[in-house]
C-alpha cells in the first residue's frame, strides 16, 4: 500500500541505517533545518516550504521508486557534509541525493542551477507539443508551471515532434502519448496501487513509450488515479473531455461513504454552476494526491447527492484556478420545482430571465 | 472688499441706446451668421448611409476568423473569456469529428461561441489574449436595437464569411 506515511523511502532508509537514525543539520539556501537521516534534499526542501523547494516532474512521496527521471529538481551541492566538506562535483538531482550532517546545499539562489533548470525545461519540452488551448491539463499542468517560471518564450528544435494516435485506455480515461514526458509516475501508480504490474515503458532515451496494448492492460478499481498523478496532460479524464476549462469550474471539497475497503472516499469536485464535471482527488500544497480514490468515486458520481461537501478547496494565488474563487462556502439554493406555481406565473417569471 | 487680483470688472447697467432699442442690426449680424453656415461644408454625415472613416486602431464589433483554408481558428481555450474584464463572452467546446477536418482547425472548436456586446466594453483583452488569432475586434460599430436578448451574439454573427462568399 501506498496511503500513509509522507515519504516510504524516507521509513525504508531508515530501517537499513538504525544506527544513524540520529537526525542531521542541512542548510539549503541558507535556510538550516533538522532533518532525520538519510531524507533526501527535495524532502528536507519540503519540510523548509516556500520558494525553495525544488520543482518535481517525476519525483511522487506516495509512489515508491519513483524520482531520479526529469532531473527538474537538480541543486547544486557546496559542501558535502561536516567530516568531507568538499563540494559535488556536479549538479545533482535532489529528489535522489540524502543529505548528510552539515551539508550546504543552493536552490534558487544559484545562478547555476537556474540555468540548467532551464535547459532541462527546454528538453522537456522538446517532444511536448503546445496544444495547451486544446489541452484540458492547462491551468493545472506541472509542465506549464515549469515552462512559464523557467522555460524560453520560444523554441530553438527544429525538427518534426514524435507523434502518436490516441489511445482509449477503457472508456473512461485518455492516453495521448504526444504529451507524455515519461515520468514513470504512471507506471508506478499501476504497479504499487493495484495488485499486479500492468503495463511499463518499452524502447529506450527518444524511443521510449508507454507500453503497448495499454488499453487492454489496465482494468482495475483505481486505475484512474494515473489521471491525477500525470504531471501532464498526457493521461486525462474522458468524462471531463473538453467539457470547461478547469479555470471556470470551482474546486469544493467533499466526501462520501465509498465502500471500497481501500478508498474513503475523500476528493475534490469541480463545479460548474450547478453541475459535477469532474471529481478527483484531493492534491496537497506539493500537487500530489493525498489520498487515492477508486474508480466509482472518481467516474460515476456525479450527482451532488452523492456527496457531503465540506468547504472550498484552499487555490494557491498564483493558480488560475483561483480567478473568480472564494472560500467561503455559499451552497447553492435548493428550490423545489412547482410546476403548476410556475405556469401560473410564466409572465413575471420570464422577466427574471437574465440573457 | 477689494479683490485680491483687481481684475475685478465693474459693469455699469445703462439703458439701451436707440440703436440698441431698434434690434435690427443684431438681427442682420445674426442671420449673416446663419445663413453664411448654409454655404460652409457639413459637420455631420447622415450615419447608416454614410460612415466616417475609423482609426486604425478602432475596436468595433469582434470577428472569429478562419485560417488560409477556411477553417475555423477558435479551439475554445477559454482564454478571451477569462481575460475578459466586464465577462460578456461564453463558450462551449466540443470535439471535432473526423468528418468535420475541413472546417474546424484544431480537434477542439467552440459550438457555441456567444460575446454579450451589452456588457463588452471593447477593451480588446481577448484579442491580446487569443493564442490563435482567431478574434479581433475589426467590426463595425455594434448596431443598437429594442430587446436585451438580441445583442447576445453568436457564431452566426460574429464568425467570417467562409471563403467562397468572399470572391
Amino acid at each position: 500500500m501506498v496511503r500513509g506515511d509522507t515519504n516510504q523511502s524516507e521509513t525504508k532508509n531508515k530501517r537499513i541505517s538504525l544506527t544513524m537514525s540520529e537526525k542531521v543539520k542541512v542548510t539549503i539556501d541558507g535556510i538550516t533545518v533538522e532533518v532525520d537521516n538519510g531524507t533526501t534534499i527535495l524532502n528536507a526542501a519540503r519540510q523548509i516550504g516556500g520558494d525553495i523547494v525544488p520543482p518535481a516532474m517525476c519525483y511522487y512521496s506516495k509512489l515508491q521508486g519513483s524520482g531520479g527521471k526529469c532531473r527538474t529538481c537538480i541543486v547544486k551541492v557546496t559542501k558535502g557534509s561536516e567530516k568531507d566538506p568538499r563540494p559535488m562535483p556536479k549538479l545533482v538531482a535532489s529528489c535522489r541525493t540524502t543529505v548528510m550532517d552539515g551539508m550546504e546545499v543552493l536552490n534558487i539562489t544559484s545562478p547555476e542551477v537556474l540555468e540548467a533548470r532551464a535547459g532541462v525545461v527546454e528538453i522537456l519540452l522538446i517532444n511536448h507539443p503546445l496544444d495547451c488551448p486544446v489541452c484540458d491539463q492547462a491551468g493545472e499542468c506541472d509542465l506549464q508551471n515549469l515552462g512559464y517560471e523557467h522555460g524560453l518564450q520560444k523554441t530553438r528544435y527544429e525538427f518534426e515532434r514524435r507523434t502518436f494516435e490516441r489511445i482509449d485506455i477503457g472508456d473512461k480515461i485518455q492516453l495521448h502519448m504526444n504529451r507524455c514526458i515519461l515520468c514513470y509516475r504512471c507506471v508506478f501508480t499501476a504497479d504499487q496501487i493495484t495488485n499486479k504490474r500492468v503495463h511499463g515503458i518499452l524502447n529506450r532515451g527518444d524511443h521510449s513509450e508507454i507500453s503497448t496494448y495499454i488499453q487492454q492492460a489496465v482494468d482495475n478499481d483505481f486505475s484512474g488515479n494515473v489521471i491525477d498523478v500525470c504531471p501532464v496532460g498526457a493521461l486525462t479524464d474522458k468524462t471531463f473531455r473538453f467539457k470547461n476549462r478547469v479555470w471556470f469550474t470551482k474546486p469544493v471539497d467533499a466526501h462520501r461513504d465509498c465502500d471500497h475497503e481501500k478508498c474513503n472516499g475523500k476528493v475534490t469536485l469541480w463545479y460548474k454552476g450547478a453541475d459535477v464535471l469532474r471529481v478527483t482527488a484531493r492534491k496537497d500544497q506539493f500537487g500530489e494526491v493525498e489520498e487515492f480514490i477508486c474508480n466509482t468515486c472518481r467516474f460515476d458520481k456525479k450527482a451532488t447527492a452523492d456527496w457531503v461537501i465540506e468547504h472550498p478547496t484552499h487555490i494557491d494565488d498564483t493558480s488560475v484556478i483561483a480567478s473568480n474563487h472564494y472560500e467561503t462556502l455559499k451552497p447553492l439554493h435548493v428550490i423545489q420545482p412547482n410546476e403548476a406555481l410556475q405556469a401560473a406565473n410564466e409572465i413575471e417569471l420570464h422577466k427574471t430571465v437574465k440573457y | 472688499m477689494e479683490s485680491l487680483s483687481n481684475k475685478k470688472k465693474v459693469l455699469e447697467q445703462k439703458p439701451l441706446s436707440f440703436m440698441e432699442r431698434m434690434y435690427l442690426p443684431a438681427i442682420a449680424k445674426g442671420m449673416g451668421i446663419t445663413i453664411s453656415h448654409l454655404f460652409k461644408k457639413e459637420a455631420t454625415i447622415r450615419y447608416p448611409e454614410v460612415e466616417r472613416e475609423f482609426s486604425t486602431n478602432f475596436r468595433g464589433m469582434h470577428s472569429l476568423k478562419r485560417d488560409e483554408n477556411g477553417k475555423e481558428r477558435c479551439t475554445a481555450c477559454g482564454l478571451c473569456a477569462l481575460s475578459c474584464p466586464a465577462e460578456a463572452i461564453t463558450m462551449i467546446a466540443a470535439e471535432r469529428k473526423p468528418e468535420e477536418k475541413d472546417l474546424y482547425r484544431e480537434e477542439k472548436y467552440a459550438a457555441t461561441y456567444e460575446i454579450n456586446m451589452l456588457r463588452c466594453i471593447f477593451c480588446g483583452l481577448c484579442e491580446e489574449a487569443c493564442p490563435k488569432e482567431a478574434i479581433y475586434l475589426d467590426g463595425p460599430i455594434v448596431p443598437a436595437d429594442y430587446l436585451r436578448k438580441d445583442f447576445i451574439y453568436g457564431k452566426d454573427k460574429l464568425v467570417e464569411a467562409p471563403l467562397e462568399m468572399k470572391k
